[in-house]
């Protein structure tokens, strides 16, 4: 930049700070992933890898530990809330990008950006006292009467609702989720290039060609970052999930079921476990997770950055 | 900068001032159960109105409090289950209980009021074993005569996350049925064979509200509070006794809480004639080689016991009974502590 301030002290400070900064990071991850690890070791011994995320067995009075069913929760309501999410976020990002007339995409947009700001124990805690109540004499019934007469994936909506499952949960997810990807998107639909919207609106295109052939294509990276961002919260989010979801170790069969996800678990029995092979089992769980979110991660960075280099060749 | 500079140091030795306020011998440290927090908190603000020596305790569970108190982090640690003989030999531990409290099964069923329905250990464990599928039962139906019980499915509701209540409540169990201590036993969280989890003792008291036909446990004071129906339970002696200041203070006089093994017991299924059968104390521990802190944590106990019944009461805990009460103060001084 400016010749003369190369060597001067300030900067020199300045650049090692900002260095010193960015290489903390790095330190603590490896740090938490040792810790994580050291932590485990008496569960790893004991268990083993394979068998511990292929059983389902969590009976903490026999002291036997497996992490199938809690993986299966995280899974499950992970991708559920994303789609669920999805859909309603994009909505929300061309509603207010290309649809909504002007006084209205204020108040929109500052709503949605609100949602993001709510802690999300009060999400778990409207979950428990209104959404589940709600959930388990309306919508889960109805559901039953309907989706849950066909075949397949009626299975799926089985059971006696409770309000307190797999299907509560990630509907809270999915909300608190929502602001994470329509911000994301709005923010990406707004780079399109006016006067391309412009060229096609004055060939006659109509609002949703010009959204689903101009927007979309343009934007689809950046809308994909969105997911990837909620999907980083979704797999780690743990009060909202801990109110609603019942931490039952049971592999669930239906999306009514009670579950368990690995925060979740993390969350109801850190304080009070007693022995040693419990917690150790329990930092074990969250080595999982550790490992499953940086893999999620990892891959959708890696599919990112492919298609980043394919379009901008 | 140099404001920045100048704040940064200001920061820095408001920091080392607190820091050093906190290490300082006015201070006790506590840490672990949750349960007792409310109590000892209470206590704590009389204690430092009338000695002006404070006490931090830190409800971080049960666990963790045998952890810090083990790796010697805090002056001392407490526990909702009572660590074994064992154990604290092992650890270089004293134990002493400081607080009783109680589990109460809780029911939401039509047209039956608090104190109506009577149980007593075999149903209540086939309700939570869910083979007691019905309130029709005819083992309900029993012990209740005079009871129009609806056939009805009943809904358990067990605690989702680990916590002492849990681990008197399946103790009881256990005690009581000997399925339950086959096929689930008795810990801070077990495998439930039935029901749905609700978290903390707030989860468990929605549920119940809201399920008809249910039945939980919660702590004593939440089932007051919320004026839950809670059941008349069949004791040892073979009566059945409501929940209450009465019967578990009898439950604790009955308790045979012996200083040789440092009065290790759970008080599930006590013998006395007006005792409430799912009791439990929690306790205090400290570390055997530190006198100073010891001397600290036993005085504020000792003033505990003479002046804080009422503080206890008020806030729905049942205060040790007087018989106890000397036993410990005599443990106290044979351990050369106070």
């Amino acid at each position: 930049m400016i010749k003369g301030l190369r060597k001067s002290p300030v900067d020199l400070l300045f650049g090692t700070l900002t260095a010193m900064a960015s290489f903390v990071v790095v330190v603590l991850i490896a740090g938490i992933f040792i810790a994580l690890l050291k932590e485990s070791l008496p569960a790893i011994h004991r268990f083993g890898i394979l068998r511990f995320i292929t059983t389902s067995e969590w009976d903490p009075v026999a002291e036997v530990f497996g992490a199938l069913s809690t993986l299966t929760g995280t899974l499950v309501t992970t991708f559920l809330s994303l789609l669920f999410a999805i859909p309603i976020a994009i909505g929300i990002a061309i509603f207010i990008t290309e649809i909504a007339p002007d006084f209205l995409k204020g108040p929109i947009g500052t709503a949605i950006e609100l949602l993001a700001a709510i802690p999300s124990i009060i999400y778990g805690m409207w979950g428990l006292f209104t959404l589940a109540p709600i959930m388990e004499q309306y919508i889960e019934p109805f559901l039953q009467e309907t989706v849950g007469r066909l075949p397949l994936v009626g299975a799926l909506f089985q059971g006696t609702p409770m309000g307190i499952d797999l299907f509560t949960a990630s509907l809270i997810l999915s909300i608190m989720i929502i602001p994470f990807t329509a911000s994301v998107a709005r923010d990406s639909f707004r780079l399109t290039p006016e006067i391309v919207k412009e060229s096609a609106y004055g060939v006659g295109a109509t609002k949703w060609e010009v959204v689903k052939d101009i927007v979309l294509p343009y934007s689809k990276l950046g809308v994909f970052g969105g997911v990837v961002l909620s999907l980083g919260r979704a797999i780690g989010e743990t009060m909202a999930v801990a109110f609603v979801l019942g931490n039952n170790h049971e592999l669930p069969h239906s999306l009514f079921d009670a579950a368990a996800t690995i925060t979740v678990s993390l969350a109801n029995e850190f304080t009070e476990a007693d022995t040693d092979i419990y917690l150790s089992s329990l930092y074990y769980l969250a080595l999982v997770l550790f490992v499953l979110s940086f893999i999620t991660l990892a891959a959708a960075k890696f599919f990112l950055l492919r298609a980043e280099r394919r379009q901008s060749r | 900068m140099k404001r920045i500079l100048s704040v940064i140091a200001f920061l820095m030795a408001f920091l080392f001032v607190m820091a050093g306020v906190s290490l300082s011998s006015e201070t006790i440290n506590g840490a672990g159960a949750t349960f007792p927090y409310p109590v000892y908190a209470a206590w704590a603000w009389q204690y430092k109105k009338e000695t002006g020596i404070r006490l931090n305790y830190q409800s971080i569970g049960s666990g963790g409090g045998v952890r810090q108190i083990s790796n010697r982090t805090v002056d001392f640690g407490a526990s909702d289950a009572p660590v074994s003989p064992e154990e604290l030999e092992k650890k270089r531990l004293y134990q002493f209980p400081a607080i009783i409290g109680g589990v109460v099964p809780v029911v939401n069923i039509r047209g039956i009021r608090a104190g109506k329905l009577r149980l007593d250990g075999s149903t209540l464990c086939g309700i939570f074993l869910g083979r007691i599928t019905s309130w029709a039962d005819e083992r309900i139906k029993a012990l209740n005569p005079a009871l129009r019980l609806p056939d009805k499915r009943i809904t358990v509701v067990h605690r989702s996350d680990g916590s002492g209540t849990t681990a008197i409540f399946t103790t009881y169990l256990s005690a009581v049925c000997p399925e339950w201590k086959k096929h689930v036993g008795a810990g801070k969280a077990v495998r439930w064979p039935a029901g749905i989890g609700g978290k903390g003792n707030e989860g468990v008291a929605n549920y119940v509200k809201r399920k008809r036909y249910s039945i939980g446990y919660v702590e004593f004071a939440y089932a007051k509070q919320n004026r839950l129906s809670y059941v008349l339970l069949k004791n040892r002696a073979g009566r059945f006794v409501a929940p209450g200041f009465k019967s578990f203070q009898a439950a604790a006089a009955s308790g045979d809480f012996s200083p040789e093994r440092h009065f290790y017991l759970w008080l599930v299924d006590a013998p006395g004639k007006d005792a409430w059968p799912i009791s439990g104390a929690s306790f205090i521990l400290l570390a055997r080689e530190k006198k100073s802190s010891n001397l600290k944590t036993v005085k504020f106990f000792d003033w505990a016991f003479r002046k804080g019944d009422e503080i206890a009461k008020r806030l729905v805990y049942v205060p040790l009974p007087e018989s106890l009460k000397r036993r410990i103060r005599k443990y106290w001084r044979e351990k050369g502590i106070y």
